[in-house]
């Protein structure tokens, strides 16, 4: 089963397959191998593609593992996206840089070859059916073959997008030895300036190693269906420039064999130092280009109509998708399918109780609509009196709740004061003293009943078992909560984030666009992530640009009077 | 048919106000209100709502005011010969209040609304 810890955005899960869990290879089958793979491949076609940081660490070595990385196995890129294969797991989409969506961006790009992969205009292709199997997470099985593929293909990607990091950080430090160990003898000796470089060269390949590590090999966050289009270019870019200094290299150095051993190893060095800088280039790139708030989404929630504003820079469709998801598990209340429809006994039906005759002219071809519209027609104007009936119903039921929720209130008010902390000084018999754990079923008791009675009023009772309720009152008490802090988890509908894990297991989401989602954000642009039950309605608006001017103010100027009425009798 | 206009204009009056003694003090019988350190905007008499100027806000009835024939919303331009149209409210009172006069003469401004019944041009 896939680690319940897991939170995996998968996005197009299963066609694109790019979910890979970390470590284990049963993720959930993507049947849509093929899928993915024609969208990843779909991807790099795009010119516009603005995906930053292209993490789709799933994605991307999903599809363009299998495909292009074979062909392009050749393309040694360096991997600044070189996603480990660890980061399949499951969320951190953006950062961490798991070697796959490198190694699909190569995939990608080789994929001039590739002309029959359709257009990927939604990244919903394919999706759909998927997703129903999407509920199979458990018939590993079934999956196996599938993600064992995938995998396969995404170990691929990851182990490309590794030899790359490899060859590119090898090579300056075989730029320094060859000519130790070719031609030594003829070497002109070079004393404190080399080994000063060397120094130099030491820790910048150090800071180099690190530097990518934490840019491009954490644990994704999610997978992302397409491929990161600035991950592809920085690859190519990597890829490119240590092609070239080796050119440069094998032909000025190891072909002449060039004495100065000064002049190689300050060649090295210049190496070292336009790694870093294509570095800075992938920091400012990845990461920093999104920091800026430049969109406001509205996030609109299908089944009750939640809704909330998020701040966003420039980012592309499928990572404002994956920040917007983060933000949902902890902003928006928790989806209660309970709450969502009027009593039936408000929703009177109207169009009972009509029928409808035709007199004169008998054609049947527009009889049926023409009669449904009359239906209607005559049900609207019907004088309708179910405002009455939900408003008083309404009126009723928050009553009710009231009332049962003052009654929750001075149950467990009570209930709190029959247990206290024991003091350090105060002596007392060893079988009175219990652990918060013992204490929380003692006075569990006392509140049960009314907590019971709340929950079904407020029909919450799915998401508060009886082991949840003792355990969170546990927690309570070891750390002195109050009995208001205690209730603070029931009297609302908190984030679904806050409820057991089985709650929010939704991991599978799907993302709906018409756009490709490798496009930037732009204003006007509407995405939907769905699930089975609800979706998420995401539309961008641009933040407008301010003009602020400036007007001084003296302080001195600031002075004031009374109003007076007076009145005076003479 | 009948049209009628009520026409607003304003006169001036001099009124003549002999003070009532009662107790120590000399009382005139009315009420002011005004003056160019309060709020022109909270007198209800006034037109202008600028007019910082002395207004009569209340008259005592069967006092020497009422009697002299002070109204209330009377504006008082002069006490005395004394100028009221640019005084604060201290100095209005403390130059309506001098202990040794007996008689104070005011020139105030009235409005007042006339109607003016007209034969329209039709009939």
């Amino acid at each position: 089963k896939i680690e319940p810890l897991k939170v995996t955005v998968d996005f197009l899960k299963v066609p694109l397959g790019l979910k890979k869990p970390p470590l284990k290879e049963a993720l959930a089958a993507l049947p849509g191998k093929p899928k993915s793979q024609i969208l990843e491949r779909h991807k790099p076609r795009r010119s516009d593609a603005m995906d930053n940081e292209s993490q789709y660490s799933g994605y991307s070595y999903k599809s363009g593992h299998s495909r292009s990385s074979r062909k392009h196995r050749d393309r040694r890129e360096r991997h600044r996206s070189k996603s480990r294969d660890g980061t399949r797991g499951d969320k951190s989409v953006t950062i961490q840089a798991p070697g796959e969506p490198l190694l699909d961006n190569e995939s990608t790009r080789g994929d001039e070859r590739d002309d029959n992969w359709g257009e990927t205009t939604t990244v919903v292709t394919g999706t759909s059916e998927h997703s129903i199997s999407h509920d199979d997470l458990t018939r590993i099985t079934k999956d196996m073959e599938d993600s064992a593929h995938l995998d396969c293909s995404r170990h691929l990607g990851v182990a490309l997008g590794a030899a790359l990091a490899l060859l590119a950080f090898l090579t300056p430090l075989a730029f320094l030895l060859l000519p130790q160990l070719l031609w030594r003898e003829e070497l002109e000796p070079c004393g404190t300036p080399c080994e000063g470089l060397f120094i130099s060269v030491a820790f910048k390949l150090l800071i180099l190693l690190l530097g990518s590590w934490a840019l491009f090999f954490r644990r994704p966050k999610a997978f992302f269906p397409r491929v990161f289009v600035f991950r592809a270019l920085l690859m190519v870019l990597v890829f490119l420039l240590v092609v070239s200094y080796w050119l440069f290299y094998g032909v000025r150095i190891l072909d002449s064999r060039d004495r100065n051993y000064r002049g190689v190893v300050q060649f090295a060095v210049s190496l070292v130092d336009a790694l870093l800088f294509v570095h800075y280039l992938a920091v400012v790139l990845l990461e920093l280009r999104q920091l800026q708030p430049q969109f406001t989404l509205k996030a609109v929630r299908s089944a009750d109509g939640a809704s909330r504003f998020y701040n966003v820079g420039h980012l592309s469709i499928q990572r404002a998708a994956v920040w917007i998801l983060e933000n949902y598990y902890h902003d928006f209340p928790v989806y209660n399918p309970a709450l969502l429809n009027l009593p039936k006994s408000v929703l009177s039906k109207k169009m009972s109780g009509f029928k409808v005759y035709s007199l004169g002219e008998e054609n049947s071809t527009n009889n049926s609509t023409g009669q449904s519209r009359a239906v209607i027609a005559a049900a609207a104007r019907r004088r309708d009196n179910s405002h009455n009936e939900f408003y008083y119903e309404e009126a009723e039921h928050e009553r009710r709740v009231r009332k049962r929720r003052a009654r929750l209130v001075v149950a467990v008010e009570e209930a709190f004061t029959h247990i206290k902390r024991l003091q350090e000084e105060e002596q007392k018999n060893p079988r009175e003293i219990m652990d918060p754990r013992e204490a929380a079923q003692a006075i569990f008791a006392s509140m049960a009943r009314a907590m019971q009675k709340y929950l079904r009023t407020t029909k919450q009772q799915p998401y508060h078992t009886m082991e949840s309720i003792l355990q969170h009152l546990e927690f309570c008490i070891t750390h002195d909560m109050t009995p208001k802090a205690f209730l603070e988890r029931y009297l609302a509908a908190g984030p679904t984030i806050q409820y057991h894990k089985e709650r929010w297991l939704a991991k599978q989401w799907t993302l709906v666009s018409e756009e490709p989602v490798t496009n930037g954000l732009k204003d006007g642009v509407v995405f939907v992530l769905k699930r089975q039950d609800f979706s998420l309605v995401v539309s961008t608006k641009k933040i407008p640009f301010f003009k602020l001017s400036e007007e001084f103010v003296d302080p001195k100027s600031h002075k004031f009077i009374m109003r007076l009425q007076s009145e005076t009798s003479v | 048919t009948m049209l009628s206009n009520l026409i607003s204009f304003s006169f001036q009056q001099r009124i003549e106000i002999h003070k009532l003694r009662e107790g120590d003090n000399l009382i005139l019988g009315f009420s002011i209100g005004g003056g160019i350190d309060q709020d022109p905007t909270q007198n209800p008499f006034s037109e202008d709502k600028t007019d910082k100027g002395i207004y009569v806000t209340r008259v005592t009835v069967g006092g020497p005011a009422e009697v002299a024939g002070l109204q209330v919303g009377d504006k008082i331009m002069q006490v005395n010969g004394w100028d009221m149209t640019m005084v604060t409210h201290d100095q209005a009172r403390k130059r309506l209040t001098k202990r040794n006069e007996e008689v104070v003469r005011l020139l105030v401004t009235r409005q007042s609304l006339q109607k003016a019944v007209q034969q329209s041009m039709m009939s």
